[in-house]
């Protein structure tokens, strides 16, 4: 029987395939969330009203069903109607589309934070109200969001264990794998369940870096004590 | 004869069932400096911002210079290149050292280099004593320099008339001095000013005439002379002397 660590020499090369399929399941999931949240929160903020409405039940309704089921929908039940997807495409939009909800709804809330005062003074000056979105309030709400916003990567990197579903080969589907051949589930998944915590350790540090690269000197003293 | 900058009629304000204003009218020469002064809650704030297109009067009309900026499909953001606002909380733009903050009107409204604007953002900078904290970010600035910097990234416009609304209100006193200041030098430049304020120290000395609002009604204006001297109204009086108490002891016996 192999101890836990044992797993390393024979399934290594396997976790670390694996292990990159879920930094890029992550790291395309994360993106596609991020654009489409952020513009589902600029719609909540300062949309008309029937956009601020639609982007509002689309955050309902992926926030409000489980990203499984969302997955499933995607990968098995679309091609019903004609629309079929790759595994690792299925895997990035089910990813992207469920994130992107809760991005929304991080943004959303730094961006009121910002608030409208400061949307009068970049108004006052001249600037048009998307200029003055992208010049002074997002600059601002997107740092703002930063530190709550953090949770969503690391949260998103561990959510994506679950499309070994639909046999996308993640680390998860190695670990499975890895248990399978050996039959010793308790070592196999003690392995990857270390290989998840150092990614998380080493995207946390990352996070915590761009949060401190980016502070607003004159800021920083709050967020430091 | 004077020109007429800013003109006000008959303009009127609610929210909903609530009367902020009614049936104002105010006309600001060019090189005038007009002092608003009136109890809190009486619409001068709001009048101020609707002169600068942040909120749409109900009714009447303003006019800058020649053109009715109240007229429907009026480039608001064209005209607020030509209003300066100076907002009481500052709202100095947090992310952006001073010079930074002056400079984003100029790059991303009037499109000049980065250069061109770098020049004219000193040069204001300068004017409000600042230039040596150009490089710092409002969170490092006192008060009474982040208001500064406020007014300079306002000027950078080259605005036709500055509105301040309370512009020392939020300011620990010991700075509310170096703001009033770069006020007064530019009232002596010739800027044309619009000032809602406390400060009757800086009302008697520097505004050619005074306002005095109440109830969403202008109930008297004149020279500082007139209003401090020889109010007509009893009210007028009242609130001067109470308002001159509470922010300027040594005012009061002048």
């Amino acid at each position: 029987m192999l101890t836990w660590l044992g797993y390393f020499g024979r399934f290594g090369q396997n976790f670390l395939r694996g292990a990159g399929i879920t930094l890029e399941l992550t790291a395309v999931g994360l993106a596609i969330g991020f654009v489409l949240g952020l513009l589902l929160a600029l719609a909540r903020c300062f949309g008309p009203k029937w956009l601020q409405k639609l982007a509002g039940a689309y955050i309902a309704i992926f926030r409000g069903t489980p990203l499984l089921v969302q997955l499933f929908i995607i990968y098995y039940g679309l091609p019903e109607i004609g629309i079929a997807f790759s595994q690792s495409t299925a895997a990035y939009l089910a990813l992207g589309l469920n994130s992107a909800a809760y991005q929304a709804e991080y943004l959303r809330g730094s961006i009121n934070a910002i608030g409208a005062a400061q949307m009068q003074a970049g108004r006052a000056i001249g600037l048009s109200k998307w200029q003055a979105i992208g010049y002074v309030i997002l600059p601002q709400a997107l740092r703002l969001a930063l530190p709550s916003w953090s949770n969503e990567p690391i949260s998103l990197l561990k959510t994506t264990a679950i499309v070994f579903l639909i046999a996308v080969q993640d680390l998860m589907a190695e670990g499975k794998r890895a248990a399978t051949t050996t039959f010793d589930f308790v070592g196999a998944y003690l392995a990857i369940a270390v290989v998840y915590l150092l990614m998380v350790f080493a995207l946390d540090a990352l996070l915590k870096f761009i949060e401190r690269k980016t502070a607003i000197p004159g800021m920083d003293i709050e967020t430091q004590r | 004869m004077p020109k007429p900058i800013l003109t006000i009629k008959n303009l009127s304000k609610k929210y909903g069932e609530n009367v902020i204003f009614q049936d104002l009218s105010l006309t600001v020469n060019e090189g005038d400096t007009i002092v608003i002064i009136g109890p809190s809650g009486t619409g001068k704030s709001t009048l101020l911002r609707c002169v600068n297109l942040l909120t749409r009067p109900n009714e009447g009309q303003i006019w800058l210079d020649d053109m009715e900026i109240t007229a429907k499909g009026t480039d608001e953001d064209q005209v607020r290149q030509h209003i300066g606002m100076v907002f009481q909380n500052f709202l100095l733009f947090n992310h952006l050292t001073a010079l930074d903050n002056v400079k984003l009107g100029l790059t991303k409204v009037k499109k000049m280099s980065d250069e061109a604007a770098t020049r004219k953002a000193m040069r204001e900078l300068t004017r409000v004593g600042l230039a040596d904290r150009a490089n710092h970010y409002p969170g490092q600035l006192s008060g009474g320099q982040q208001q500064r910097v406020g007014i300079a990234r306002a000027l950078a416009m080259d605005p036709r008339v500055m509105l301040f609304d309370e512009p020392t209100s939020a300011l620990d006193p010991e700075l509310i001095g170096e703001v009033l200041e770069v006020m007064r030098q530019l009232a002596l430049d010739g800027m044309t000013m619009l000032v809602v304020t406390h400060e009757m120290g800086f009302a008697r000395e520097v505004a050619d005439r005074i306002v005095f609002m109440e109830k969403g009604f202008i109930v008297e204006e004149g020279s500082p002379d007139e209003m401090f001297n020889h109010p007509k109204f009893p009210r007028t009086r009242e609130f001067l002397w109470k308002i001159t108490e509470l922010y300027g002891k040594k005012d009061k016996d002048a």
